[in-house]
């Protein structure tokens, strides 16, 4: 599957069929630290992602000034 | 997994509260939590005029955008803090926001108000945090605008988790002049200033995205450039470890500090402000923190028109 990662403009290919929580651990990201999106949907960590599957993860972390 | 509330196949889980929900009833739930945080704040009225400071981030347009579908007259107030091609996606993003709503938006721009002085001068020159310097200016401008505007209540998009970090960084330097003033409203304490709310200080950033994601709100989703490093981001990647460890810690935290805590700090808080000797504007010295600072680039840079706004 392809996974983009926003902001930080990278994508990686990952092979083999997973839930999204797994994705997200093996991409050191924390949950509710990031949304899962496959088209125009958001993603929960028991949805199971398919090699075809091509997803965007998210930051929503901000901060600086207060 | 499945809808709390409905049943139906869930698009977003909130550990914190034990719960999932679909686009629908996360929508549902999204409004009446920042309804909820209005009503038992005594935040603002639906007769009261709205200023709402916005980046272009997803917690301000999330906010602006509820706060006008609930009804309430909000104008947004945006400031361009000069920092290159980040200040300008920005713009863009909350002039783009307004344009498709039909809304007000007020716009300032660091760099032709202050005789030049953008984020990334004034930080060079002073050598302070870019952060610091932001923040001075940021709420110099905010006031300004709010009383200039005559406008009754300034709103900001701080979150569940900028509240959190914040109370972190406070609580680990104890400074109690911060902590007696970190409630979700602050009620004007000079004619300059007017009442300072946080509608979202119990939602967390996540659901704040979530909730500009469902909406279809653009959003600017790059990173501030000189945020990296900050230490708010430090306090908030701790804060989030702790929030796997254990769902619901960071609004523990917050809720119970206004609960138990805050009132103490809040008890022996400063005297109220003067007016600055050049600005007007409240000061706790001779000048307000905002000509400290135009000042302090003057001296260093050798710039006589630095403070000509004034």
């Amino acid at each position: 599957m392809r996974v983009h990662l926003r902001p930080q403009h990278r994508i990686v290919e990952i092979e083999g069929r997973r839930r999204v929580g797994q994705l997200l651990a093996e991409l050191g990201v924390l949950p509710g630290t990031a949304m899962v999106i496959r088209g125009d949907v958001l993603l929960t960590d028991a949805e199971v992602l398919e090699d075809a599957d091509d997803v965007e993860i998210r930051a929503v972390i901000s901060g600086g000034a207060s | 997994m499945n809808c709390t509330r409905c049943r139906a196949s869930a698009e977003v889980q909130l550990r914190a509260h034990n719960a999932a929900f679909c686009r629908t009833c996360f929508l549902f739930v999204f409004r009446r939590q920042v309804e909820r945080a209005i009503a038992s704040e005594r935040m603002f009225t639906k007769e009261e005029r709205l200023l709402v400071a916005v980046s272009g981030g997803k917690d301000s347009l999330a906010l602006w955008d509820v706060l006008v579908d609930l009804g309430y007259d909000a104008t947004g107030f945006y400031v361009g803090l000069g920092i290159g091609g980040y200040s300008e996606v920005s713009h863009e993003k909350a002039a783009a926001f307004a344009a498709r709503r039909g809304l007000p938006l007020r716009v300032v721009r660091l760099e032709e108000e202050a005789g030049g002085l953008g984020v990334s001068t004034v930080a060079a020159a002073t050598r302070r945090v870019p952060c610091s310097a932001c923040g001075t200016m940021k709420r110099h401008h905010f006031d300004r605008a709010a009383t200039e505007g005559g406008f009754d209540v300034l709103v900001t998009g701080h979150n569940l988790d900028d509240e959190a970090a914040r109370l972190m960084g406070n609580v680990l330097r104890w400074q109690t002049d911060h902590l007696a003033r970190q409630r979700p409203v602050l009620e004007p304490t000079h004619p300059k200033f007017v009442r300072k709310v946080k509608p979202l200080y119990l939602t967390s950033e996540y659901e704040t995205a979530v909730y500009a994601f469902m909406r279809g709100i653009d959003y600017v989703v790059e990173e501030c450039p000189n945020a990296a490093g900050a230490t708010q981001l430090v306090y908030k990647d701790a804060l989030n470890r702790l929030e796997v460890a254990s769902p619901g810690t960071k609004l523990a935290f917050v809720k119970e500090f206004l609960r138990a805590a805050q009132p103490a700090f809040a008890a022996a808080d400063l005297p109220p402000p003067n007016g600055c000797a050049r600005c007007g504007m409240p000061a706790y010295g001779s000048l307000c923190a905002y000509c400290r600072l135009v000042d302090e680039v003057e001296r260093k840079t050798g710039r006589a028109d630095a403070g000509a706004h004034a």
